[in-house]
């Protein structure tokens, strides 16, 4: 059995371990860093409950080992709440009442976090096949759906919103 | 759940990789996507004692096309079919069978060769390349190697790889002018291994009949099964209702389902006449010129119009 050093920066925080080579990127986050938004569910790449963004693309976390993630990049529900300011996926969630239980919920909203960074303006028809690898037992996917179109338009309106511009320095630094 | 214990070897290049394999004959296993792989570790399916990851070698996740073929290097993803553009232009039927493959989040990590290497009989590349008489490539201690697609499924699990060799790209030969195709499957819920699947590349001659047929077939079988003798029977016959029909029974003949939970062996072998006798029909409308989205599995209907045809 190998041991391994690993680096990767989790919800833009650096982390370095030493992994056994066969630990799972999931059991990596919850059991060590202990970020248990990060749910298991079937543990047989069926159900999405652990879907997290690895360089911003949707994985499930169950079927990777974590030394895979070395040098790379994660990003976790926990990671989605900015400066006390829930992501707009996560207030549509909550305003559409898009779950449940809530077991399904943190792969959900990575899911459809992924979708909207790469499709602003996604159909139904793109949203239900984006989700399709995350399971829901409770909702009967109307109110995700719905969730994610209301984050959709939601996110759509604040990039229409004039970004915050930091003031440029007028003259560089002399030294 | 847990895999057994196994060394994590992570070389940098094909080479390094072909050399790790033969050093640790028949114990190694190549960690490409993973998605077959590590369930299989879980379950402990399989226990191999070395696990040799190639992901971390430079320049194989290309889809281009180059001297007549599309390359599809071994660590070209699933989602990199669904996005190339070229793929979309000229080669419809891997987008068909990228869309029915598990789900959006495997395959943004699950590889197109790995899908070929794993020899699973449910596997659905197998047929479209099968269909499309594509040939792959593998690399070895001695050098590379051509295998065509016919010759490289031997059964459940089994294929023409050798142990120390890598699948390290899949040529698929630039279709004719008149040339398309298809793949449909009939799968009981998003991500489910097929009932029966076909996959279909028809060439048209002048007339519109059928110039050339190729025709594969998934999950009715101990393996990816090429329908040769409904091959032979289109060629150079106009696809009219009869010919159809009569080349979907000869597809249907040429299964050899297994009973389980998705069905007996007759529904399924009837399965594959109904996709073929469809994947026939689209193909050749395909072929003609006329722009036809990827179908939507079977079973999947977010509203209920979407499926009516």
């Amino acid at each position: 059995m190998s041991r391994h050093q690993i680096s990767v920066t989790v919800n833009g925080t650096a982390q370095r371990t030493e992994v056994d080579a066969r630990l799972l990127l999931v059991h990596y986050l919850r059991d060590e860093l202990r970020l248990t938004g990060t749910h298991i569910g079937c543990d047989t790449t069926h159900c999405g409950a652990c879907t997290v963004l690895l360089d911003g693309t949707a994985v499930k976390s169950c079927t990777l080992f974590a030394v895979q993630a070395d040098g790379r990049s994660l990003s976790t529900v926990e990671g989605l709440e900015l400066g006390g300011e829930l992501h707009a996926v996560q207030k549509a969630f909550k305003e559409e009442h898009a779950l449940q239980c809530g077991f399904c919920t943190p792969g959900m909203m990575m899911s459809a976090v992924a979708l909207l960074e790469r499709n602003p303006t996604p159909s139904e028809l793109e949203i239900r096949q984006a989700i399709s690898g995350n399971l829901c037992r409770c909702t009967g996917y109307v109110n995700i759906v719905k969730a994610i179109q209301h984050a959709a338009a939601d996110m759509r309106a604040a990039r229409h919103t004039p970004a915050y511009v930091p003031v440029q320095e007028t003259a560089p630094a002399r030294g | 759940m847990i895999p057994s214990s196994f060394d994590y070897l992570a070389p940098a290049t094909v080479g390094e990789a072909v050399s790790l394999l033969r050093a640790h004959a028949g114990d190694a296993k190549i960690l490409a996507g993973g998605q077959s792989l590590i369930p299989m570790l879980k379950l402990r399916l399989a226990e191999p004692a070395v696990l040799i990851d190639i992901n971390r070698i430079p320049g194989l996740g290309y889809v281009e096309e180059r001297d007549g073929s599309l390359r599809i290097g071994a660590l070209a993803r699933e989602a990199d079919l669904e996005t190339a553009a070229v793929v979309r232009q000229r080669y419809q039927i891997l987008n068909d069978t990228t869309a029915v493959i598990a789900d959006p989040l495997v395959r943004n990590t699950a590889t197109v060769c790995g899908n070929i290497a794993h020899g699973d009989p449910g596997n659905d590349h197998p047929a479209t390349m099968l269909a499309l008489d594509a040939t792959f490539v593998a690399q070895g201690p001695g050098g590379t190697r051509r295998i065509p697609a016919r010759d490289f499924f031997l059964g459940l699990f089994s294929t023409a790889l050798n142990e120390d060799e890598i699948l390290v790209e899949i040529a698929v030969p630039r279709p004719a002018e008149r040339g398309a195709g298809c793949y449909l499957k009939l799968e009981r819920k998003v991500g489910d291994y097929a009932t029966a699947g076909v996959a279909v590349q028809l060439t048209l001659d002048v007339a519109g009949g059928c110039a050339r047929a190729g025709i594969g077939l998934t999950n009715v079988g101990a393996m990816a099964i090429e329908a040769v003798r409904a091959e032979d029977f289109l060629r150079n016959k106009p696809l009219d209702d009869a010919t159809i029909e009569q080349a979907s029974e000869i597809a249907a003949s040429e299964a050899d389902p297994l009973e389980d939970r998705r069905g007996s062996a007759d529904y399924k072998r009837d399965v594959v006449r109904v996709l073929t006798d469809r994947a026939l029909r689209l193909a050749a409308s395909r072929a003609a010129g006329a722009r036809i989205a990827t179908p939507l599995p079977f079973t999947y209907s977010p509203s209920q119009t979407a499926l009516r045809s």
